[in-house]
């Protein structure tokens, strides 16, 4: 499968043999680029013999700035991409980027690779360390100007550098993919190569944030790196995400699809849920990388930072005291209510185009860094289905594992019935919130805003769940389910069902069986939300909450 | 409210104010001891206790008119009983009132106009009496012969003046006898083309062809000849009866160039009646008020005391009791035409109440009562100038004003300011749904001067934090501020005449772009710089910005600028466009407002929104301006960045989920607004109300109530 993303392939016009049945893929966007290797002028290498030492770092250093060459670089513009030294001088700090391993190059010696004009000071990828509003990131940036940013064995060695040193001192590693695939003329040399990074994601995983951005393509075995990291962000229109390109698909099951719908930005944002945001250009994608990066902790090893924050703690919210409609079989938007209550109404939602029935993303109380879960009344009644469970356990498990605290908003009128989703196995993946919730450690602040009926009352980081505050606003009803199901089941046959219906809402449809029981441990103003999650923040910052020893948990895959 | 609990050493000194701005000084003082929340009301906060009027009103009416009846009912010590829609359950005017009633569901014709229900929450809450407010039920004569009938007072005038000034032929009648100068024209209701024609020319072109019954601008058309009279005739004719039910016309002279200007008058069961000065309300946009203030430019003493001497003849005439209006068009020789008589009280009362200290809806509450006025023509003065402009939900850049509609995510009225006054009946969180009239509030300034009020309407204006619904402060500064209105150069024309191909925002100039863009780089460094401060001990040490100059480029409209930026405290210093600005600031990045000094001079801006990729949407000067500022690297970089076309998915409804279509609120042809609902589909026993995406005709409708929808299915396409 791995060589179906070479883009070299065509390069040498030595391997035809391998084209049979990749050459759609390759050619449809990015064949066009590797059709020939670059012509250099050859001032610097015809002479390499009679230059000094010194010289000679000099020309390398000149040589690995400009990649691919003037050529390519334009052409790499040209597709309103940037290029690789570019996409990190952008989202680094100014001056602080310290690039490693600027005079690594490729060892092929097959298929006349070996040849000064096919090897390129660095090869094919940027890699260093460097600042993100002064917090320290490691990054890799594929360079798609040599040989399409295809992987080598040496490409491979150079992103394990950094992982391996981001993973000894503790910081974030982010990738910047833009590669055509696998360097074919290497073979298994960039199969393993692949491997080596794969394994090391796994080890990071947890341990150190891991982001990638989509900035090109990225097919074929390549993919499972982004998909390993925590978050997978795209460009829209520039960037291609997929297991095997439009023309074997076209081949095998006969279907037509365009690289834009089978793996375009819009394709994993909102129907395959592999990506967690698309950005409209490589320049905005970056500079909210920068953005994002500062929500996350460098590591596990450090707590969810804290940024100067001008909000007051104790803002009062008044505009939530009516949010919520009277009507319970009416909706509103769970967006306004996370907005109102976190710092300066910024909210950087992770998915938004994804099983919206949840909302996930990232915010700061006071400044301290927090993950938001909440349901959407809005869509789908905010119901849980399959979707929405993986999105949000997958969120609440990064946040866990990185010492970000998580509040949960309430409203959540049960699972999703059907065939779909039985068959679809809601069991098996509503299950993995369950999972995700229960045996997060972080502090867990939950607030029912409305309904919490059923099983999904369980799951949404309830008291039982060792949430660690637990608020119901005066609208909330949590009940095993609404007041109509509820009495046709109790008074089965009876004769006043209306009656039987005001009975039950009269007993059940308010915060009162939940608050009499201790499993929501205070009723409260929906105005004093902030001012509460953030005192209580506060004196959860020294959380001390650890499972039991084992070697890892059976989470229900 | 604030009189309530007031020590009586407060109550003499208050007694004792007679200027203003002492008054207003006080009313501050009042609030801060008494935590009133919806004080500074700038008319008297004074009442006689011994005079008792009734125990308990009930309010006819919804929102800041409500609000506004309530506070001085509380002042009365008069229990408040409030009427609302289901949607209104929750509303402000609901909250202050002592009690509250819902009388319907949403549409006002089911709820604020069903009088069945309004009259049922009379009898259950024993209201002796009701205010109408203005619009809805207030000059309604069949509500009036109701309450009488169970004898209930009416807050306003006997049913005959309600019916005598209702009608405008009658009406131009009545004022005619009351010899109240009127527009010369036909008195009676015109048969024919022909006499219209021949009308026409008796009176002298250009006329004025109405409808009898009309408003609103109904049913109205000019002509400047015969044959424009011939089809004018034609069309009213065919638009009264459409509209109103009743195709009688009449023509009267067209006043070119003309103010409206009103007379407030008050008046008592007992045959007295004061005039309390005129309102110039001139500024109006299809026939709706704009902003209005009082005194006006435009009237000498003479002339004043002439209108008013007649609107009181006028009130005499149908013996007027209560609050009402003497509306009239007064020409550019001062000559004044009566038009119509409002038998309410008007909206634009507060600008009356701010000049001569009365409190109105005291007055209207007493002369109910059957007291006498408690004031005598020479009593009443023009103390300094107040200026009200009508805060609405809407986009002016639209025919000076289309609807907006949604949730005030963020609201702040501008009460941190002195003299100033917000009448308003909505809170932050309120919705502004298509069901009610889109006015968020009355803002309304005061000073000794004109010049002291217009000022402070500006630092108002630029105070007043929205958020959520498209507003009209951009048009109200444009106005307040603009040279023709300053010099009092206005006519009802004005609107169209400023502004001939619409209202654009504010125009800047290469100082103003200066200072826009100089903001708006010294908070893009500030958030920059803000975001190196991760407070705590670190693991792994953060390095320090150590730069202290910044080179960025900005993108406003089309234009590309680049600047130097230099940063010493609070102070930046920022080159831009061949001048440098100094911007000395807060620089609160929580805050909505901005309170800035540029080059010496102090700005309140706003901030909208500012976002990862450097797009800083700042309120200056009223308008809304997008700045994008970006690291001059990241600008070079933005070049190759492809242009892209939005994909416009705007116009095409789909089912977002399965369920059944619970109703549809538009049919093909139907224009609907942005955030207007389309239709509600019920799944999982929830309501969702699907709205449109933006402002457009409704091309097609693909679905029916009760009809069972799939995800994705296609409901309703737009234009």
């Amino acid at each position: 499968m791995m060589a179906a993303f070479s883009v070299a392939r065509t390069s040498c016009g030595l391997i035809n043999g391998l084209r049979v049945s990749f050459r759609g893929l390759a050619r449809v966007k990015y064949g066009a680029v590797c059709a020939s290797v670059p012509q250099r002028d050859g001032r610097w290498y015809s002479s390499v013999g009679h230059l000094s030492v010194k010289e000679r770092i000099e020309q390398k250093r000149k040589a690995a700035l400009v990649g691919g060459g003037q050529k390519r670089i334009e052409a790499q513009h040209k597709r309103g991409k940037l290029t690789a030294r570019e996409r990190v001088q952008l989202l680094l700090d100014p001056d602080s980027f310290e690039e490693s391993d600027m005079f690594v190059e490729h060892r092929c010696a097959d298929f006349g690779m070996e040849q000064d004009r096919n090897k390129f000071p660095g090869d094919s990828v940027v890699t260093g360390r460097g600042r993100i509003n002064g917090r320290l990131v490691y990054v890799f940036s594929q360079d798609f100007t040599v040989f399409g940013g295809s992987l080598s064995g040496a490409h491979a060695q150079k992103i394990c550098k950094i992982m391996d040193q981001a993973m000894t001192v503790g910081a974030p590693v982010i990738g910047l993919n833009d590669s055509g695939g696998a360097r074919i003329q290497e073979g298994v040399e960039s199969l393993a190569g692949y491997a080596d990074i794969f394994l090391r994601n796994v080890l990071a995983s947890g341990v150190v944030p891991q982001i990638s951005l989509i900035m090109g393509p990225c097919a074929g075995g390549a993919v499972y790196s982004p998909a390993l990291t925590d978050f997978t962000f795209m460009v829209k229109d520039t960037s291609y995400l997929f297991i095997t390109g439009p023309d074997v698909v076209k081949s095998v099951t006969n279907e037509d699809v365009t690289q834009e719908e089978l793996g375009g930005a819009k394709t994993h944002t909102s129907v395959s849920g592999v990506a967690h945001h698309a950005f409209e250009n490589d320049v905005e994608a970056l500079l909210n990388l920068r953005e994002f990066f500062n929500f996350l902790p460098l590591s596990n090893q450090d707590p969810a930072p804290v940024r100067e924050c001008h909000d007051p703690s104790d803002r009062l919210v008044p505009s939530l005291d009516t949010i919520v409609p009277f009507e319970s079989t009416k909706a509103y938007d769970m967006l306004d209510i996370i907005q109102a209550i976190v710092d300066e109404r910024d909210f950087f939602e992770i998915m938004p185009n994804y099983a919206k029935n949840i909302v996930v993303g990232f915010a700061r109380m006071n400044g301290r860094t927090v993950g938001i879960v909440g349901n959407q009344p809005k869509v789908a009644s905010g119901c849980l289905d399959i979707n929405s469970s993986v999105k949000g356990a997958r969120f609440v498990r990064f946040c866990d594992a990185f010492n970000i605290p998580i509040i949960t908003f309430v409203d959540v009128p049960g699972f999703l019935p059907g065939t779909a989703q039985e068959y679809g196995g809601i069991i098996r993946h509503g299950a993995k919130l369950l999972f995700a919730f229960a045996e997060a450690t972080v502090p867990k602040i939950t607030i029912i805003t409305r309904k919490a009926y059923g099983g999904a009352y369980d799951v949404m980081s309830s008291k039982h769940l060792r949430g660690d505050v637990n608020y119901a606003w005066p609208t909330a009803e949590v009940a095993v389910m609404g007041a109509k199901g509820a009495v046709q089941i109790i008074f089965r046959g009876k004769e006043n069902q209306a009656e039987a219906e005001a009975e039950y809402v009269e007993k059940f449809a308010n915060p009162f069986p939940a608050a009499v029981r201790g499993f929501v441990d205070d009723i409260i103003e929906p105005a004093v939300t902030r001012k509460k999650i953030c005192r209580d923040l506060e004196v959860l910052a020294s959380k001390k909450q650890v499972n039991p020893w084992k070697k890892h948990a059976n989470i229900p895959l | 409210m604030a009189a309530r609990g007031v020590s009586p050493s407060v109550n003499r000194l208050l007694q004792a104010v007679k200027c203003s701005s002492v008054q207003a000084r006080c009313c501050a003082l009042l609030q801060s001891r008494c935590c009133a929340a919806h004080g500074r009301a700038q008319y008297s906060t004074v009442h006689s206790p011994q005079e008792k009027t009734f125990d308990k009103i009930l309010i006819a009416n919804r929102g800041e008119i409500a609000c506004r009846v309530i506070k001085t009912c509380k002042k009365m010590g008069i229990r408040t009983v409030a009427v609302h829609s289901d949607v209104d359950a929750s509303a402000v005017h609901v909250k202050m009132a002592d009690e509250a009633f819902c009388v319907g569901p949403a549409p006002t014709s089911q709820s604020y106009l069903n009088m069945d229900a309004i009259m049922d929450a009379i009898r259950l809450t024993g209201a002796q009496a009701v205010h109408p407010g203005y619009g809805f039920l207030s000059e309604n004569k069949e509500f009036a012969k109701r309450l009488a009938a169970e004898g209930v007072s009416f807050i306003g005038p006997d049913t005959h003046a309600i019916q005598a000034m209702g009608d405008k032929i009658e009406s131009k009648l009545i004022a005619k006898a009351a010899k109240v100068n009127t527009i010369p024209g036909f008195d009676g209701v015109v048969q024919n083309v022909e006499e219209a024609v021949k009308i026409a020319q008796d009176i002298g072109y250009p006329v004025m062809i109405k409808a009898s019954a009309g408003g609103g601008g109904k049913g109205m058309r000019i002509a400047w000849n015969d044959e424009e009279t011939r089809e004018g005739f034609r069309f009213s004719s065919q638009e009264a009866a459409s509209s109103f039910g009743d195709d009688r016309l009449l023509i009267e002279k067209y006043i070119d160039n003309p103010r409206h200007i009103e007379i407030q008058v008050l008046a008592d069961k007992h045959g007295n009646a004061l005039w309390l000065n005129e309102r110039e309300c001139s500024i109006q946009r299809r026939n709706q008020k704009v902003v209005e203030e009082a005194p006006s430019t435009f009237l000498d003493p003479g002339t004043r005391r002439a209108m008013g001497e007649q609107a009181v003849q006028l009130a005499k005439a149908v013996q007027y009791s209560s609050a009402g209006t003497v509306e009239f068009l007064v020409d550019s020789q001062k000559n004044f035409y009566f038009l119509e008589m409002n038998t309410r009280l008007q909206v634009e009362h507060p600008i009356t109440e701010c000049i001569t200290g009365l409190d109105l809806v005291e007055q209207m509450i007493r002369v109910a009562r059957g007291y006498e006025l408690q004031h005598r023509q020479e009593d009443i003065p023009i103390r300094g100038w107040a200026v009200e402009s009508r805060v609405y939900a809407e986009d002016p850049y639209k025919s000076f004003g289309l609807p907006s509609i949604g949730r005030l995510s963020q609201y702040q009225e501008p009460l941190s300011l002195s003299n100033v006054r917000v009448d308003s009946g909505i809170q932050e969180g309120s919705d502004i749904s298509i069901y009610y009239d889109p006015m968020i509030s009355k803002l309304v300034t005061f000073g000794a001067t004109r010049a002291e009020a217009l000022s402070r309407m500006e630092a108002a204006l630029d105070h007043y934090v929205i958020r959520g619904v498209a507003h009209n402060i951009p048009l109200l500064r444009e106005i307040i501020t603009h040279p023709r209105f300053v010099s009092g150069d206005i006519s009802t024309n004005f609107l169209p005449e400023v502004y001939p191909d619409g209202f654009k925002g504010h125009r800047l100039g290469a100082a103003g772009r200066r200072e826009l863009l100089a903001a708006a780089a010294a908070l893009h460094v500030t958030a920059q710089l803000r975001s190196h401060n991760i407070l705590g001990e670190l693991r792994v040490s953060s390095s320090v910005p150590r730069a202290s100059r910044w080179s960025l480029a900005a993108e406003l409209g089309d234009d590309r600028l680049s600047l130097e930026v230099s940063k010493s405290g609070d102070v930046y210093s920022v080159e831009v466009d061949g001048g440098t600005v100094e911007v000395r600031g807060q620089w609160n990045l929580a805050s909505p407002l901005l309170p800035v000094t540029i080059n010496g001079s102090e700005r309140m801006l706003q901030c909208l929104s500012r976002d990862a990729s450097g797009l800083v949407v700042l309120q200056y000067l009223g308008t809304v301006f997008k700045v994008r500022v970006l690291s001059k690297l990241a600008s070079e970089l933005m070049s190759y960045m492809p242009e892209k076309v939005p994909e416009d998915t705007s116009s095409i409804l789909r089912s977002p989920m399965p369920g059944t279509v619970v109703t549809v609120s538009v049919k093909p042809g139907d224009t609907v607004a942005e955030g207007q609902e389309i239709c509600v589909i019920e799944a999982m026993k929830m309501q969702n109300s699907l709205t449109a995406a933006k402002q457009a005709k409704v091309k097609s409708v693909h679905c029916r109530s009760g009809e069972t929808v799939g995800e994705g299915d296609l409901l309703v396409e737009l234009e």
